[in-house]
């Protein structure tokens, strides 16, 4: 079948050299549909009222569409989520690479994928069946807030955390353990002051895609949210974000409401886009040492 | 034994001296408990809320609102990971073997594809959604449908394809690729009968990974394949996979039983690819570094 393939050479490098463009022309596909559909609307909403205005009234006359009860609503979350998950991820990256043993990584390996592994969907209904009543009986509130929202994503974005700082921590040269070991300094120490800032730019790599995974969670975070389209106003309290307030309203919305949720996605793309640049600068950093 | 119970009594001197060693290493192995109680908790709460729920029903042909039956959820879930599949492993595949047997390593093209690449999996599945729905739904007229959903997560799991492959034709050794052209085989043959044969399973492990993100997806499919709870007889029709189905369930919350025990065959189900994906990708280590 194979064996005349002299003719094949040529035009299957070409065909393997399209397919492999099949990304790019993706890339540029979302980025055109969305801008074209979303930027628009910018433009009618003026772009100052879009980004900064503090009242998301849609189905009001006359409506006002100011998304920054929702970028608020995205950062407040998506840092409580770097408070929660970040300490927890990176000492089970620590323990993993450098306090364990084979036997007991073969079992918390298969438990780090496995948190990758399980759905959003999964993640938001034990959200919505144990942390939203947990959060209600401890702190008071209707138990559907930001803290409820920040609980769950420190949780879901843990192995993101420890799957790339514990690549960063493996990468580490042994010899900068050995050498501090001789210097006297105990094992915990020699870990914690030596291999933990060698593999720095490692660590903030995962602090970014974990921000980049809290950002751009929807469902699971609809579903312990509340979906209040106002300005945070307290931990307690229920808000919205970006991803939600495209989740809670695209079902029904028509018109300049529909464009505003599509700007909305605009935005959240923009932010993703951002985030990006920043891990490619953090990677060139670190690779050009 | 002794030597053990010497060493054990040696470290806790040295912990008596030492304070901040100790709560370094109470830190560590805390936080690694953390880790494991959160998944042990998720899982076995969900399995002890929704097994005594399986019921047979919830397997019936036909969703109505007194039986919320998951079967043709189920038959959709199939259908759009093939139809995603179809599309983006071939994609994916042959990306990785032009990146990995053809490309100058350094050229501009090949930085320019590396970056799309990332930027495609750091993009979130609401934004996949919405693209979705401008592209297929709306702009090639499509409407809702299992075709625009699983294109839709075609292009989301491609990166994923895309970079496992390349990871497996990278470890395929070099040795391999020599042998064949010294037997005189061209470029196209070593690539199908010596390197893909031999890095199969990492390519397959990558594919089973991918049909674990086409399972697990909800807010790329909402926008895109739909809410209709029915199966679609043809892949024009629109359609609740798995996943769509519990977020269903769980947001009209009349059904939390049921939810329960949906969201038990969605963990398992999980659970399943999970485990085949790492037992192929261990054929593969086998294969690498063992005798053939």
């Amino acid at each position: 079948m194979f064996m005349k393939t002299k003719y094949l050479e040529k035009p299957m490098k070409i065909v393997f050299f399209i397919t492999a463009l099949t990304a790019v022309l993706a890339v540029l596909l979302i980025c055109v549909f969305l801008f074209a559909n979303g930027v628009p609307a910018m433009g009618k909403i003026g772009l100052f009222s879009f980004l900064g205005g503090k009242d998301w009234s849609p189905t009001d006359t006359p409506s006002s569409f100011g998304i920054l009860p929702m970028i608020m609503g995205s950062i407040y979350t998506t840092f409580g989520a770097i408070i929660i998950g970040v300490p927890i991820g990176l000492m089970t990256a620590i323990f993993m690479a450098r306090f364990s043993t084979k036997r007991i990584n073969k079992f918390l390996n298969p438990v780090v994928e496995l948190l990758a592994g399980i759905p959003s969907i999964i993640y938001g209904f034990f959200g919505l069946q144990v942390i939203v009543p947990f959060v209600r009986d401890s702190f008071g509130g209707n138990g559907n807030s930001i803290l409820t929202a920040s609980l769950l994503l420190g949780f879901m974005i843990l192995p993101t955390i420890i799957a790339v700082s514990k690549a960063s921590l493996d990468a580490v040269d042994k010899t900068y353990y050995e050498g501090a070991l001789a210097l006297g300094a105990s094992h915990e120490k020699s870990v914690m002051k030596v291999v933990v800032p060698a593999a720095k730019s490692g660590i903030i790599a995962a602090v970014v895609l974990g921000i980049g995974r809290a950002i751009g969670e929807a469902m699971a975070v609809t579903m312990v949210i509340g979906n209040q389209a106002r300005m945070p106003i307290g931990l307690l309290k229920g808000a919205r974000t970006l991803t939600t307030n495209i989740v809670s309203e695209m079902s029904y919305a028509a018109d300049l409401h529909r464009e505003a949720l599509i700007a909305t996605g605009v935005v959240l793309l923009v932010f993703i886009l951002i985030i990006n640049l920043v891990l490619a600068l953090i990677n060139k950093k670190a690779g050009g040492r | 034994m002794a030597l053990q119970k010497n060493k054990v009594s040696q470290a806790m001197l040295q912990y008596k001296k030492d304070r901040v060693s100790l709560v370094i290493r109470i830190l560590v192995v805390g936080a690694a408990v953390v880790t494991v109680c959160g998944l042990l908790m998720l899982i076995g709460y969900i399995l002890i809320k929704g097994v005594p729920y399986l019921k047979l029903s919830l397997f019936e042909f036909h969703y109505t609102s007194e039986n919320v039956s998951m079967f043709p959820a189920m038959i959709n879930t199939v259908v759009i990971t093939l139809l995603s599949l179809i599309i983006a492993a071939p994609i994916g595949i042959f990306s990785a073997v032009y990146l990995c047997e053809y490309a100058n390593k350094n050229s501009k093209i090949v930085k320019v594809i590396r970056i799309a690449t990332e930027t495609l999996s750091g993009v979130p599945s609401i934004v996949y959604g919405l693209f979705g729905m401008l592209f297929f739904v709306t702009y090639l007229k499509w409407g809702y449908s299992l075709i625009a959903g699983g294109l839709t997560l075609a292009i989301m799991i491609l990166p994923l394809i895309m970079r496992t492959t390349e990871e497996a034709l990278v470890s395929v050794p070099n040795s391999l690729r020599e042998a064949s052209y010294g037997l005189g085989a061209g470029k196209l043959t070593t690539i199908f009968k010596i390197v893909l044969p031999s890095a199969i399973s990492g390519i397959l492990a990558g594919v089973i990974l991918a049909i674990g993100r086409i399972v697990g997806e909800t807010a790329a499919l909402i926008y895109t394949a739909g809410t209709v709870a029915q199966i679609a007889l043809v892949p024009k029709q629109s359609g609740v996979t798995l996943a769509v189905h519990l977020y269903k369930l769980s947001s009209e919350g009349f059904n939390t039983n049921e939810a329960f025990a949906t969201a038990v065959v969605l963990l398992i189900i999980v659970f399943l690819i999970n485990g085949l994906s790492n037992l192929v990708a261990t054929q593969l280590r086998r294969k690498a570094y063992g005798k053939d």
